[in-house]
């Protein structure tokens, strides 16, 4: 993209920042306001796919390389069952989050929500990212009269 | 409005205006769901459906042409399919209870439950996110699982072949020695 949409370019760079601190607001806050994993995940996955539109598809993946991408998708999950995993270790079920503070069931809920929200994130904003760079990554460069 | 933009989706022929009313489309049933206090839900609905969608729709465009083909046969086999759905649909909502109605079944079958004993069971005050992520955690991993192998499914779908031509090489080298 060269040197035009000089507005959209600036007023991209301040969203983008708001953007990811309200995807951080929703991923850890979300026990308490509406939101949570999914929805954070869109979230930063939108901040970088509007970077990705408004500059351009290359100028995104030098900010989050598509190698980090996809290690993310199945970081995710990782998280989400390794917390299942820690519980069962800890001699709980698998996925029972009152392992984590023996003396306190409810703050081990919390811990638990809190990383399992964070799998649910990583993973979602991985596959979105990741389906956003399969996609644009294929066609030709589309001049703005084309439309 | 909702079935003004759907109407406007099927009438145009141009499908980038017909992306942009999807979007439109996805954000005002984001506006119902929140009018029917279902914020988690609508928050979703937001993000993804006008959010996403919408750019990987542009995306896709951009891929294949602009412009709806005409269609040659008469429309009558989807015009039934699409006739008997609704019809369906219709049906079922006679036998759906009232709007806040206290005797619907989600209100009497496990919600007072969830609502009663998650403040002291887990100490969340949304309780969607308390059953989603503590009551349900299963299901949630399965969900985190399901758009895991989603992801993987459109990345070799779409880049696979691209990637596979470039390793092939590599992968004989790597034989060789």
């Amino acid at each position: 993209m060269g040197s035009h949409h000089l507005i959209l370019r600036i007023v991209t760079k301040f969203l983008v920042s708001t953007i990811i601190l309200f995807g951080l607001y929703v991923q850890f806050h979300g026990d308490y306001s509406p939101g949570g994993g999914f929805q954070a995940g869109v979230i930063f996955a939108v901040a970088f796919i509007l970077y990705g539109v408004v500059f351009s598809l290359r100028q995104a993946k030098q900010v989050f390389p598509p190698w980090l991408v996809h290690k993310l998708m199945a970081l995710g999950v990782l998280i989400y069952a390794g917390t299942g995993v820690v519980s069962m270790l800890l001699g709980y079920e698998f996925l029972n989050y009152g392992a984590f503070t023996q003396d306190h069931p409810s703050h081990g809920q919390h811990w638990g929500i809190l990383v399992i929200e964070l799998g649910v994130g990583v993973t979602v904003t991985g596959v979105m990212v990741a389906i956003y760079y399969a996609f644009a990554a294929r066609p030709p460069r589309i001049s703005d009269e084309e439309w | 409005m909702l079935v003004l933009t759907a109407f406007a989706i099927t009438r145009t022929n141009r499908l980038f205006s017909s992306v942009m009313l999807a979007g439109m489309f996805s954000l005002l049933s984001a506006l119902l769901f929140v009018v029917l206090d279902a914020v988690d839900v609508a928050f979703t609905e937001a993000a993804v459906g006008a959010g996403i969608s919408t750019v990987l729709m542009l995306s896709t465009l951009a891929l294949t042409s602009r412009v709806e083909k005409p269609s040659r046969r008469p429309p009558w086999i989807p015009l039934f399919v699409v006739g008997m759905t609704g019809a369906v649909l219709i049906y079922g909502t006679l036998d759906m209870p009232n709007f806040g109605s206290h005797t619907a079944p989600p209100q009497t079958h496990v919600s007072p439950e969830y609502l009663s004993q998650s403040p002291e069971d887990i100490g969340v005050p949304n309780v969607v996110t308390a059953v989603l992520a503590s009551y349900r955690g299963y299901d949630t991993l399965g969900e985190v699982a399901v758009v895991f192998t989603a992801g993987i499914g459109v990345l070799m779908l779409i880049s696979g072949l691209k990637r596979r031509r470039r390793r092939r090489p590599e992968g004989d080298k790597r034989e060789d020695a």
